[in-house]
Formats: C-alpha cells, structure tokens, sequence
C-alpha cells in the first residue's frame, strides 16, 4: 500500500528575498533577516522586531485584484505555490481528480481579519459591529480559502484543505500530503503552508506571554536559539510550497527530485497549551517513530534542522529529545535553526525548514544558526554556528514544536544515496 | 504615601482571568502558598502580573516573572513598582 | 477503512446530549430561534439555531477564561464521547490515543473580545490566552490535554466539509497505528463579528420566522442559518461495542468550469468505491442541503444522477438546528449513525420538498430498513465531501 513520495519543486516566500534562489543565498551566507517591525507600528508593543518580507504583490506576479482582495498569506501561498509548481515543469500533467492541494496555516488571515475588524468596528468602539462587511470577508474567516484558491489556480480538482496545527502545521500540512499519496488517495499534491501574522492582534498576544524577543536595539541579531543571550523569537512571516509526486508520477514524467520524504510522525504533549515539558519525550517520540517508518538508523543523519525557536524552554526541550531520540548520533550530528535567519512564521516555518532541508539534499551544504557566539553550556551538541557547512547531507530530520501542544518530525533522503 | 496592592486585590486578579481549581481555598492559602502548588501555571502568573500592572498603571520588568513562585512574591514586586514609580515622579 | 464509532458526544441546539438531541430531532423539534446572545436584528437576519441551557460548570473554572465558548462546547462534547465508548483507558497506552478535529474559524466571538481589548484599550489588555484560544487548533489542543491523549493528532479547515474530512482522516489514522481516535468537530461563531462574516456571502437567510428561515429543497429557500454546536465521535480500530463503522469517504474540489454538481458527484463515487458499496446499497443520505436555490439544485441534481429521481429518501435534520460552521457535518455522522441504529429516519423539518428538484426528501420521522448511510458536506470555495457509514 505505501507508496514511495518526492518532493519535485520547491518555491519559498521569505524574510530577506522572494523566491528559493534567495531564500537559499540568505542561509547559506548566514545572513539574517530580522529588523525592526514595520509592518505595523512598533511603538505601542514590547517586541519591536520581526522577520518581514518585502513583498510587492504585483511585482511577484499576482493581479491588481489579488493584491486588494487576497490576504497577504494567500498572495505568498499562491506565489510560493507557482514557483513549486513550475519549478516542477508540473502543470497540466497530473489527472486533475488525482491531485490535491493541502496548505498549513496557523492564524490564517489575520492580517485581513484585523484590518477589516477596525473598520466595522470603529477601531473597537463597537461591539455589534457595522453590517457592512466586504464579499471577501468570509475568504478570511474560513482559511480553506488558501487551498480553495490554489486549487483553482492549476485545475485540481481532488482532495483539498487546510491543516492547522499551530506551529508545526508546516510539517503536517507536508505529512498529510504524503499520507493522501502514500493511500493511493492522490498522485500528487501542491502542499506546503503559509502565514502572514505581522499584525497588532498577533504581536500583542505574544507581547502578553513575553514569547517574543525584546532586542529591540539590535533587530539584526535578536533570534539567538541555542546562545545564553536568547530573549524568545522573533515573529516571521512568509510561505513555501512543494510538488509531491508518487513514485510512478515521478517516473512518467521523468521529474527531477530533490529528496524523498522517508517519514512523518506527530505526537502531543497533553500538557500544556503553550508549554513544554523539559524531557522532550513526547517530541523523541515522533522523531523515533518518523525514523522507523523510514527504516533509517539515527546514524544514517547528516543533519538536523532544528525547530530552535530562540525561547530558552524551546531550547532544553529539544536538546534532550534529539538526545533521547538519537542516542550517541546525536553528539555528532549538525543541528541548526533557521528561525535565527528568518524569524519563526508560525504555521509556515515547518515548510521554509522542509525547504531548506530539500536544498540542503540538493546542493550538500548545511545552513547554519546564525548569532550563535555565546553557547549556553547546558546545550552540548553541535548547532552549527554563525557558518554553513559544505558538507554530504544525504539523511536529514526536521522536527516542530508548537501551541497545542504538537510534536512533529519528518524524515527526508537523497533517494539516489538511499533507496 | 503609595497605594498599595493587597493580597485582595491579587486574589481577585487570580479568580477573574485565571479561575479556581475545584479545592484550592485562596482565602486560607494564598499568603503561604506556591502558584504551582495552587494549580496556577506560568500563564496565569503573567495573567494576573498582567491584570494588576494595567490596574495599577506600572510597569513590571520581565524579568520579574523569571524567578517568581508566590503570590506574595508577585505582590512584593508589584508594590515594588509602585514605590519606585511614586519615587521617580 | 476499519473505523468502528463506539462513542458519540453531541451538543446542539435540539440537546445538551447525543439522546436529548435524537429524540427532539424525532419530535420534529426545532432548535431555531431569535438570537439570544447578541444583537442580531441589525444584520438582516435575526434567526440563529443556538445550543440553549449551555452550562459551563461541567468544566473547571481555571479553563473559562481561557476558552472561547466553541471549544468549552467541544470539551463537554469530547467527554460525551469518551464516556460513551466505554474504553478503558487504562488499557490503552497514551501515544495511541489521537484528536483529530476540524475547525472552521477558531474561537471566533473570543477573538473578537481581544480584538476590542486591543483596539479600545490597547495591547497590555489583550489576554494572555488569546494567543492560542483564537487559534484553530484550539480544540485538539485542549482535548488531548484534558483527556491525555498523546497519540497522533491534528486539525482540518475545509469550510463545512472539514466536518467529514476530520472523520475521514482520523480513520485513516487507524490504519496507521492509532488505536482509539477523538474526532468530528463542535463549533460556534456566535457573535457580531463572526455573524457579518456569513453575511458577506450573501446566502444567509433573512426572514425572521424560525419556521421559515431555512428551507432546504424548498421553492421558498432563501438561503440558511447560522448555527452552534456539532458532535465528536470515538473511532476505533477494535469493533467492541460499537454503533457503527466508518466505510469509505471521498472528497474533492470543484472545477469552476463543470457542472456544479460535478465536484459533488465525484466524491460520493469515491466514497462509494472506497466503501465497495453500489449506490442501491445507501438506504438514506445527509444532504449537505444549503438552503438557497441554486446549490440545493445543484446537490438533488447530483443524487438523480448518482442514485435516480425521486428514488433514495434524503434528508435534513440541520434544517431544525442551522448551519454550525465544521459541527454540522459531524453532527450529521452522529445522527445518521443513530437512525442506523433505530432504523429510522430523521425528518427535515419544516420543509415542502420542492418536486421539480425530484429527490425524495423524509419531512416526517420515518422507520426504514437501513445498512448504510451516505453523509454530505459541501464548502465555500468548492469544497465537496462525503462519507459513508454502515453496520
């Protein structure tokens, strides 16, 4: 029954360049994207800083229209989506019963929620607010939007949805994905997630559990996972979207690959809403059972990208799970967090990781965790600081930790090195 | 002379934005309690700091919620604020 | 697909249990009303199908300001369920225990409370819960916390055939190792702000007689209404106890250049391949019964051609409860899984079935010899889905 998965193209929306080429450029040269917050004022909140992109709807290729009526996390999806697709050279060659589109999201359309909540309300003077809401309202109240939109976009007429699982809906919006091909459901999927949480609801919900960083004089190196001086994360924003192929799409079509997807497993803490448990059980779960579907030993690891979000519970908990999932392996093998570079988009981050790990397969050089220069020395493994790595990265696991509790893993390969 | 925030005043921060475990007697125990060992998490600590700083128009550091256990704890350094503010204006 | 539903927890506006609302759906009860919880005069459409008598001291109090009203509904509902299926939890190993819930808009009406703090007070008034009480993974997220379940889990949004793509995956996750799955969904966006969201469809109804508000398949439907409420369901891969079993499900998205039934035709035609069934085999089916002309045209078009004119009884029953967002397709599971149960089929209330669609709509509770039922739910932005359950 399980069928072999590829992931065939990749496009990425992202702090510091649209587009994978510069997406790849910004974490292989170790450059950061954070800066101070300027999406909305930064004044009234007690983080300033963020990891934005500089977007420019009409220049990415999206209609007058899109860029008024979609939601900024729709524009990236749908961006990110077209690169995916036609980096794939994948349109129109899938029956379009047996594709399907599945995106991640965490907030959905906050950012349009907002904007159109002022205005009924009067900036919150009413509570009955104003009977007067846009046609496009209810494409923000419900995200299915984002899925429905791409669908359209390329014909797909199969199996569809959002997943929304906080912050790892990036892996598992990529993991449903490869279940839907793995059952013989579909043949293909766009997939992928997005998330454009930029916004004072946001900012100020994470101001009021003091979740975010607060190097707000020094934005450009204020995500510092796994460094004593960490202060929490930086909120980003941005989108990556994939083509999964079956083995015998892939084939048919004679597509390139970038890497296999080996397994995928989730797991919850059943503890806390926003809180992790310093044992990181739940998480080394995941990672065990993603690397048994796989039938890979944690030695067969030439990386690891980190969910290393830059809070100092994030930092201990995944330590000790990579410790307890991976054994003696994990001593060895490179762990970084791209969140240092751009930010932790919430639902989207899992899929820019899965991107990075799907260039990473392509090109063998691993990203580094950038404004890693005081090592806390509780964390004793190698996190790969300030410099990227030329190195063979055939067997990688990316893993997520999120509100809600979720735990999620996912194991990729070079199919040409593992088969 | 400074208003001061009262064990009360916590108290009711407490029941209004975080509730009552089934059980847990504040009247008796919020002076000698830990939050933990009343059923508060992290969360309602940051809540309630959050209630009375806002009340009370002070600013409370963060750091303040890095190693804090009691509520008499938490009352200390809000009333802490309150004195240092009346001070500096 | 070896799903067996052995739990069932509901609440809706018809009942604050899976029995309560059965036997009202019976009686030919309706849950509609005026809307009690908020203004609801000024946006056109004063109807709403709220869950009445909701009491919030089955839940602890440390929870309640921390959830939007959908997810302390859902928690009662997931209790039910729970309850219901009589597993023993202490045979059954945490990590495979999942949640898998589908959501439509998250903790709408708490969102819009933080919203207000923010904007008429500013941000050091924003809750400290609204970071995830807002969010749609609520539900899974508390449930599991509640229940410690830490197997495999998840969130589905496919607008209102979320309700039956979250059963559909959370037996799927089954077949992948899971023992025991929470899922279906429970919703609520009762509130100013989530009410001008359906507004903006332009297909909500606005009469202002609860025995006329929502019609489906009626020549006077003017569109639906808005709803709470919904069911989980306890799936599992052992058959002890159950009421019934989870047999196939397909879903799709309509290609805009089709016939609009089209999309909706396919996914009952997987859904039946998927179940080895033939369409003589479904003795009811749950529409997804939009209540406005044009869709309502559209879906009895999709059953004449799939099943014949006029030939297998469909019917309703969120005709007397409203539309609730996710909740009322896993609403419809519970309920068809019940007249599976009593041989008996639910009654679209109110409702004079419009002939010239020719389907062969039950507006009275009827006993009929049933083995499987076909459950349908369509989604703004095209979405399709269906879902087939049997003995």
């Amino acid at each position: 029954m399980s069928r072999r998965v590829f992931i065939t193209g990749v496009g990425v929306v992202a702090p510091g360049g649209v587009g994978r080429d510069a997406f790849w450029d910004l974490l292989t040269q170790g450059r950061t994207a954070t800066r101070r917050l300027s999406l909305c004022d930064p004044e009234p909140f007690r983080s300033q800083v963020a990891a934005e992109v500089d977007f420019r709807a009409e220049a990415a290729g999206l209609t007058e229209q899109q860029s008024v009526e979609l939601d900024r996390a729709a524009q990236f999806a749908l961006v990110a989506a077209r690169e995916a697709v036609e980096d794939a050279g994948w349109r129109d060659t899938c029956p379009p019963g047996r594709a399907g589109v599945v995106v991640g999201s965490a907030v959905g359309a906050t950012t349009k929620l907002e904007e159109v909540y002022r205005q009924l309300s009067a900036d919150g003077s009413l509570w009955d607010v104003i009977p007067d809401s846009p046609a496009q309202l209810y494409s923000y109240f419900v995200p299915s939007s984002f899925a429905a939109g791409i669908a359209r976009e390329f014909g797909v007429t199969g199996q569809s949805g959002v997943v929304s699982t906080g912050c790892t809906s990036g892996i598992d919006a990529v993991g449903n994905a490869w279940e839907l091909i793995q059952d013989g459901i579909l043949d293909s999927v766009v997939c992928g997630a997005t998330d454009a949480p930029i916004s004072p609801i946001t900012v100020a919900c994470f101001d009021a559990i003091k979740a975010t960083s607060t190097y707000n004089d020094t934005p450009e190196t204020a995500s510092r996972p796994f460094d004593a001086t960490r202060g929490g994360f930086v909120l980003g924003e941005g989108s990556a979207m994939f083509v999964l192929e079956s083995e015998e799409s892939v084939l048919r079509r004679g597509a390139r690959v970038y890497g296999e997807i080996k397994g995928y497993a989730s797991r919850c803490n059943a503890y806390h809403m926003t809180g992790l448990k310093a044992d990181g059980r739940e998480l080394a779960q995941a990672v065990t059972a993603a690397l048994t579907q796989a039938r890979m030993d944690p030695g067969e690891l030439d990386y690891v990208n980190a969910h290393g979000s830059g809070t100092k519970q994030n930092d201990r908990h995944e330590t000790a799970a990579l410790k307890a999932s991976l054994g003696t392996a994990a001593r060895h093998v490179p762990i970084s967090s791209i969140k240092s570079m751009v930010g932790h988009s919430l639902g989207a981050i899992g899929s820019l990781e899965i991107a990075a790990c799907a260039l990473a397969l392509r090109y063998d050089v691993i990203p580094p965790t950038a404004n890693l220069t005081r090592p806390d020395p509780e964390l004793d493994l190698d996190y790969v600081p300030v410099h990227a790595r030329k190195q063979q990265t055939d067997g990688i696991l990316t893993t997520g930790s999120g509100f809600g509790g979720f735990q999620s893993a996912m194991v990729l390969a070079d199919p040409e090195k593992r088969s | 002379m400074t208003a001061r925030v009262t064990m009360d005043d916590l108290k009711r921060a407490l029941q209004e934005g975080s509730g009552v475990d089934e059980g847990v007697d504040l009247d008796r125990d919020l002076p000698t309690k830990a939050f933990a060992d009343l059923g508060y998490d992290s969360l309602a600590v940051l809540e309630t700091g959050l209630r009375l700083g806002r009340e009370n128009n002070i600013e409370i550091d963060d750091s303040v919620f890095n190693e804090l256990d009691t509520p008499q704890q938490l009352l200390d350094a809000i009333n802490q604020a309150l004195e240092s503010q009346a001070a500096a204006s | 697909m070896t799903a067996h539903i052995t739990g069932i927890g509901v609440v809706s506006p018809l009942g604050l249990s899976r029995e309560e609302h059965w036997k009202a759906l019976l009686d030919g009860c309706s849950g509609l009303g005026p809307t009690r919880s908020f203004d609801s005069t000024r946006y056109d459409n004063p109807i709403s199908g709220e869950v009445p008598h909701f009491s919030q001291e089955e839940l602890p109090s440390r929870l309640l300001p921390a959830t939007d009203r959908m997810t302390q509904m859902s928690l009662v509902a997931a209790a039910g369920a729970f309850d219901d299926s009589g597993i023993d939890r202490d045979q059954i190993d945490p990590l495979d225990i999942g949640v898998m819930t589908a959501s439509t808009a998250g903790g709408y009406a708490f969102g819009q409370k933080e919203l207000q703090n923010l904007w008429s007070k500013g941000p050091k008034y924003v809750s400290t819960h609204q970071s995830y009480a807002w969010f749609y993974a609520v539900n899974t997220g508390q449930i599991s916390i509640r229940h410690g379940c830490q197997g495999h889990s998840g969130v589905i949004v496919a607008d209102d055939a979320g309700g039956l793509d979250a059963i559909a995956t959370a037996a799927r996750r089954l077949a992948r190792g899971n023992r025991v799955m929470l899922t279906g969904s429970v919703d609520s966006t009762m509130c100013p702000w989530g009410r001008v969201a359906h507004t903006s469809t332009g297909h909500l109804s606005k009469s202002a007689d609860p025995r006329t508000a929502y019609l489906p398949f009626d020549e006077r439907a003017g569109g639906w209404v808005n709803g709470e409420g919904g069911a989980h369901l306890v799936l599992r891969s052992e058959s002890d106890g159950r009421y019934a079993s989870v047999l196939g499900h397909g879903a799709t998205v309509d290609d805009p250049r089709a016939d609009p039934g089209a999309g909706l035709v396919q996914a009952i035609r997987l859904a039946l391949d998927a179940a080895r069934l033939r369409a003589r085999d479904i003795g009811v089916v749950f529409a997804d019964a939009a209540g406005t002309r044009q869709a309502d045209g559209a879906e009895a078009a999709a059953l004449a051609e799939v099943f014949g004119r006029n030939s297998v009884p469909v019917t309703a029953p969120k005709a007397a409860t409203g539309r609730m967002g996710c909740g009322t397709a896993s609403l419809d599971v519970a309920t068809a899984v019940l007249a599976l149960r009593d041989q008996m089929i639910p009654p679209t209330v109110n409702v004079e079935a419009d002939a010239s669609l020719g389907i062969n709509l039950c507006t009275a509770a009827a006993p009929h010899r049933i083995t499987h039922a076909l459950v349908l739910a369509r989604g703004i932005g095209g979405f399709n889905s269906a879902l087939i359950v049997g003995a």
